[in-house]
């Protein structure tokens, strides 16, 4: 891999007053690449995924975004350097309608119609979104949710996508619906996706690179394939 | 009859005054969760530096645009200096916060401008019924709350305040400035509570004037529910209306405690106020 | 911040004698069951009040029956907020009450004696309690405050409404009878209008504490830290919180019925928003969540007036500087123990006394 990868991870450390929930964590992900966290519950995922975002403090390691340092730079300024979050859960504002929600996504761009443009798009994207856009996000199912939180991700234009379990507590055909639509995204805009699973195998069936936690530390990273192949590992620490 | 006219137009322009303070409360709460007891103290000295100015330039104009900048300076420091280090712990501590600074600049208005009555003008002709100023009242207040609407409603950073407000991690998440938008709301809150003190004050100003108005602005932003930008309009008329009845049928110094007694009412059979969407209390 | 200092206490409470490897004094003290406890230190405090009243001279004894009855009030929103976590802004409210019923009952049966007039104004002040706590009941948070606020507005303007009952806005004057004449020579009327004061600050006090130790106080924490969960564990949480309402109501009317008592008049202007709001910052100031705050804040409502007087006329200030800087001061002081120090006066004077303790 002779090109630079767009996100660089090193030694990143965080904590939860004396309690370390992550410990010199290393990651590299190449552009385009997608990309799994796995673990057990508590084993730092999401911890991870905030610190990358900023809406938690790292106590000491690097985050590079194409080799510019956005460690110490508050999450709100994080969309600007093409890094989005989105949260476990989504994190729609329900008392927004859906439309209010994109367009916030957008919002941090200057020109409107660059804006317009990209609002067309993510709704072609999801068209399930288009026949709700005037209504409160509060009435959408839990699939058009997750969409919805992923299309006010895609509004800001992102180059790196955080996607904290996607598929937490929706079936299964939605949740295949939503991989299969990331596979697509990744395809058409050579998006960089790094996807939190508490549902590994279903995460390691899309993804190419896979880091395994276990109570803040990457205690093994491999090839999706590989890691989906070997018992040990599975037995271990992803329980399947 | 006629009596009952005059009571009803001079409900609706006091009316117009609680709806504007109870909308200032409403906002703040909405933006931090904080009521702000302080409001009425931030639109005093608003309307002191008015009462300053208008002497200097015999303008009342003029002072009428210093109390409203007055009000929005006020409202921004507050938020920035003394809410921002209490923001996440106990809602008592804003409270108290709120509370202690009351005390401070109902004291310090004392000190500059002292605790005897100065008298203030209408800002138009008062005499009558219905008076242009009654109309004014209803007017400014109205056109506020349209302005306001507007600017929650359709403009980016209307969007980003209700964003701030309802979802704060989720709204940095897609690069709103979560900080900087609470201190707006506190600002813009307290231009709207600055105007309510310029309709409130004449003919008399002194350091406690504002004091009975506030107490109906808080009641009809709780009977409204201080969730609800409108509910705090529809409750402010209702307490102006309410008191106006009660002040010409039964007495002027049984307000206050009519006012607790609707408040009581309303609230006992709706806990959250007459206009608030029932939502989960969390656990 | 409440449960802070809460956590101490309730330790330090529960500690059994064996495990100290040498009881000492303190230990055996705090091993003794409240019952005790708390009339033994109250009538300790007593004896340390007419000592204290003996030096000092009818001003003096005035402020000590002062920081008497604020502390008593103070206490009693103790109860409410620091305890049961419901903020009321309408505390002065019962003061009025209490002080209208001293005043009423001086006037109109002089015969009675003053233990009875203060059982009748307990009863009283605790039935108005009744009816404004199953009022608001509920109502939470900001809610409850803006009707105790309205409450506390609103009960004095009724002396304007009814002005031959209860005198409009002159308020009520009156004269009590001072020391007993089998006393006379040996204990002034003022001393003895401290001592009666206190006797009654202490009762009400000694109940407050056992009240707040025991089984009730508990549930009043448990519904401050999460009324839900109490409400899951059993805990009747609106009767809790109206018995909480009614127990501050009488010891608020009671700290009425004593100021109406030691200055002799009972005025609407005494009883303006700004004391209800003045009683919260006390307890702010002296620390929510322990029964010594109260004393403390109590010293200081009294004392930052008294000093600012006092320093107003040294300075040579202007009046309108003068008259407004007790209130200026006590918002600064408010203000200023919320960011920097949570835990209030007795907060500070605790972390001071374990610095002490550590450097023993």
């Amino acid at each position: 891999m002779a090109e630079q990868p767009i996100l660089t991870v090193e030694g990143l450390t965080a904590a939860y007053g004396a309690v370390t929930a992550l410990n010199k964590v290393n990651m590299t992900v190449p552009r385009g690449g997608i990309c799994a966290v796995l673990g057990a519950n508590g084993a730092g995922k999401t911890t991870l995924l905030r610190t990358l975002s900023g809406l938690k403090r790292a106590e000491a390691g690097r985050v590079l975004l194409e080799g510019a340092d956005i460690t110490r730079i508050p999450a709100e300024r994080h969309v600007h350097h093409g890094l989005v979050h989105v949260p476990e859960g989504g994190g729609v504002i329900v008392e927004l309608t859906v439309e209010e929600n994109l367009r916030l996504g957008g919002l941090w761009r200057a020109g409107r119609r660059e804006r317009a443009a990209r609002m067309a798009e993510v709704v072609e994207l999801f068209p399930p979104l288009r026949e709700r856009l005037s209504r409160p996000a509060a009435t959408l199912s839990g699939g058009e949710r997750q969409m919805l939180a992923i299309g006010r991700a895609l509004m800001a234009g992102p180059r790196v996508l955080l996607l904290d379990e996607p598929s937490l507590g929706l079936a299964p055909l939605v949740t295949r619906q939503i991989m299969d639509m990331l596979l697509q995204l990744r395809a058409d805009r050579d998006l960089t996706v790094v996807l939190v699973e508490q549902n590994a195998r279903s995460a390691l069936s899309i993804t190419d690179h896979g880091f395994v936690l276990n109570q803040g530390e990457v205690v093994m990273e491999d090839s999706s394939r590989r890691l989906l192949a070997d018992d040990r590992m599975r037995h271990a620490y992803l329980g399947f | 009859m006629d009596q009952f006219i005059n009571l009803t137009l001079n409900g609706l322009s006091q009316g117009a005054v609680y709806a504007a303070l109870a909308l200032s409360l409403v906002i703040i709460y909405q933006a931090t969760r904080v009521v702000n007891f302080a409001q009425p103290a931030l639109a005093l000295i608003s309307v002191y530096i008015a009462y300053t100015v208008s002497q200097a330039t015999g303008s009342y104009w003029l002072g009428f645009g210093a109390a409203l900048l007055t009000g929005l300076v006020l409202g921004a420091a507050t938020e920035r200096l003394l809410i921002r280090p209490v923001h996440g712990r106990s809602p008592l501590n804003a409270i108290i916060i709120t509370l202690g600074l009351l005390l401070v600049l109902q004291g310090l208005a004392g000190m500059i401008w002292s605790n005897e009555p100065h008298s203030f003008a209408y800002p138009m002709d008062y005499r009558g019924r219905f008076s242009p100023s009654d109309w004014f009242a209803l007017g400014s207040v109205g056109a506020a709350a349209l302005m306001l609407f507007a600017l929650y409603r359709f403009t980016p950073l209307g969007l980003r305040m209700r964003a701030a407000a309802f979802r704060p991690e989720a709204a940095r998440l897609s690069g709103v400035r979560v900080g900087l938008m609470l201190t707006a709301g506190w600002a813009i809150a307290s231009v709207i509570g600055a105007l309510a003190g310029m309709l409130a004050a004449p003919p008399f100003i002194f350091p406690n004037v504002l004091d009975e108005v506030f107490i109906f602005a808080i009641a009809a932003a709780v009977v409204g529910g201080l969730e609800n930008p409108f509910g705090a309009l529809a409750g402010g008329v209702l307490l102006g209306l309410g008191m106006s009845y009660v002040s010409g049928y039964a007495g002027p110094e049984l307000t206050t405690l009519a006012a607790l007694a609707i408040l009581v009412v309303v609230l006992s059979i709706r806990p959250d106020g007459l206009f608030s969407r029932p939502t989960a209390r969390k656990v | 911040m409440v449960s802070l200092s809460d956590h101490e206490s309730t330790s330090r409470d529960k500690q059994p004698e064996s495990t100290a490897p040498a009881p000492t004094v303190g230990d055996r003290w705090r091993a003794l069951p409240a019952l005790v406890r708390f009339p033994l230190a109250a009538l300790a405090a007593f004896a340390a009040i007419l000592a204290l009243t003996s030096v000092t001279g009818p001003t003096g004894d005035l402020r000590i029956g002062s920081v008497g009855y604020y502390m008593l009030a103070i206490a009693g929103l103790q109860l409410l907020i620091g305890y049961s976590g419901q903020i009321s802004l309408g505390h002065g409210a019962f003061m009025f009450i209490g002080a209208y019923t001293m005043a009423l009952l001086v006037l109109n049966q002089p015969a009675l004696p003053l233990w009875l007039n203060m059982i009748i104004t307990v009863v009283l002040s605790c039935t108005a309690g009744v009816l404004v706590g199953a009022a608001t009941a509920r109502l939470h948070g900001p809610y409850l405050a803006g009707a105790t606020l309205a409450l506390a507005v609103g009960l004095p303007a009724l002396t304007v409404r009814y002005p031959e009952l209860l005198g409009g806005s002159n308020g009520l004057a009156f004269s009590t009878r001072g020391a007993p004449a089998s006393l006379a020579g040996v204990i002034t009327n003022t001393q003895w209008q401290a001592a009666a004061v206190w006797g009654t600050t202490l009762i009400g006090l000694v109940v407050l504490a056992t009240i707040s130790a025991g089984r009730l106080g508990r549930r009043m924490r448990a519904l401050r830290d999460d009324e839900a969960a109490a409400g899951l564990a059993g805990i009747p949480v609106g009767r809790t919180k109206v018995i909480a309402f009614v127990i501050s109501a009488g010891a608020g009317g009671l700290a009425g019925a004593c100021q109406a008592y030691l200055l002799g008049t009972a005025t609407p202007s005494s009883f303006t928003v700004t004391l209800s709001l003045s009683l919260l910052a006390a307890l702010v100031l002296g620390g929510l969540g322990s029964m010594w705050g109260a004393f403390f804040g109590a010293v200081a409502l009294v004392y930052v007036e008294v000093w600012g007087e006092e320093l107003a006329h040294a300075l040579a200030l202007d009046s309108n500087v003068a008259n407004n800087l007790p209130i200026v001061f006590f918002g600064v002081l408010l203000i200023l123990v919320i960011l920097v120090w949570p835990r209030g006066l007795h907060g500070m004077a605790s972390s001071l006394a374990d610095l002490v303790r550590r450097g023993r």
